[in-house]
């Protein structure tokens, strides 16, 4: 019998268990994940422990999903781009049908048990966040227009009302600024990353903006979006799950990352080359500092509302 | 190959299999814990037989 011998031969890139992880893309599940957790905790409804840990860790699996459905689609791209050329698909070690069939049972799986830990309002939002980001995002916005950051970038918004559905089954006007806060602020984050990664988008044809309209339009574009990104941001802060601690972080957060874009925008391209482009490095760094503070300020105001302090 | 023999390949193997194995019983162990919070906040739960079933009772009956 010659079976035995034959599964036993080793291709080069066999995958690991590691590698299937990867594919649901780690980094932006943490985003999902912190989001997703402020968005539970601030909700004016508690839900048990186990039914909080379980929905928050649906949502992920949904996100990570839609990572491995993103990968199998992008595999092209991803071999082009120096930032992605590692992932697993262009690295070989896993095929793109396993990616693809990954990411369809993991939707499946997520969306059936956020519907069953939780309620089918949320587990509906699920669905829609992975179909918007696999289907509407990667499959025909992306490689079709310079608006993809803008359109796509919703579906990492969608994330912290999902987490606020799960705990009232439904939306209200403080999740939708939660959405806004991080729709508005992920067109200003991909395009500085853009400016300074710029062979990467040009050679693997993805219009981004920076390819599309230039540069000088680009550093227009991450001003007004930060400009109009600042409102909504403070504008948190006066609804019920605001308060002065948020506020009063907002604020500082928002000038200096109104400061960052407008410096951005007052540089041309000699400027940026001379500091090999450290403004824009900063801003971009500064961007998730940005989101992650504001989320926390949330978390700590939910925290303080609990004591009875520090709220409206 | 000798079947005895364990080769790099085989040890690829066994951690994908283990991660598996953890995964899985990590989703055991969610459904678990997720069914007896369900059940101890689920409100009233009626008992299977020879109990009272509050909701075929009527209002007279329960008193």
């Amino acid at each position: 019998m010659s079976d035995f011998t034959a599964n036993t031969q080793a291709t080069p890139g066999e995958a690991e268990f590691g590698d299937y992880f990867a594919l649901l893309k780690p980094r932006v599940m943490s985003l999902v994940v912190f989001t997703a957790f402020v968005g539970l905790m601030v909700a004016p409804i508690g839900v048990p422990p186990v039914v909080g840990f379980a929905a928050i860790l649906f949502i992920a699996l949904g996100g990570g999903a839609s990572g491995a459905l993103n990968m199998w689609y992008d595999a092209d791209i991803d071999q082009v781009m120096r930032r992605t050329a590692n992932r697993p698909i262009p690295a070989g070690k896993v095929t793109p049908g396993e990616a693809k069939t990954l990411g369809l049972w993991l939707s499946f799986i997520s969306v059936v048990m956020l519907g069953l830990a939780a309620n089918w309002f949320a587990a509906g939002f699920l669905a829609f966040t992975i179909f918007f980001y696999a289907v509407i995002y990667t499959m025909w916005l992306k490689r079709s227009t310079p608006q993809n950051i803008v359109i796509g970038g919703a579906a990492g918004a969608f994330p912290p009302m999902i987490g606020w559905a799960v705990a009232t089954g439904g939306v209200s006007v403080e999740s939708v600024l939660m959405f806004m806060i991080i729709f508005m602020w992920t067109p200003p984050h991909f395009w500085a990353l853009a400016m300074f990664m710029k062979s990467d988008y040009h050679k693997a044809d993805v219009p981004m903006l920076t390819v599309t309209h230039g540069r000088p339009y680009t550093r227009k574009m991450i001003l007004a979006y930060t400009v109009l990104l600042a409102p909504i941001a403070l504008g948190i802060g006066f609804t019920s799950i605001g308060g002065p601690v948020y506020l009063a972080a907002a604020v500082v957060l928002n000038i200096l990352f109104l400061k960052g874009a407008w410096t951005i925008w007052r540089r041309d391209e000699a400027a940026a080359e001379a500091d090999e482009y450290g403004v824009e490095k900063r801003y971009f760094r500064f961007s998730l500092l940005y989101l992650f503070l504001h989320f926390s300020a949330l978390l700590a105001q939910a925290g303080l509302a609990a004591l009875n302090l520090g709220a409206w | 190959m000798p079947i005895t023999e364990t080769s790099d390949l085989h040890q690829r193997r066994f951690g994908r299999n283990l991660g598996v194995a953890l995964t899985l019983l990590g989703f055991v162990a969610l459904v678990f814990f997720l069914t007896m919070s369900k059940i101890r906040n689920g409100g009233q739960v009626e008992a299977f037989d020879h109990s009272v079933r509050p909701s075929i009772t009527t209002e007279g009956e329960s008193q």
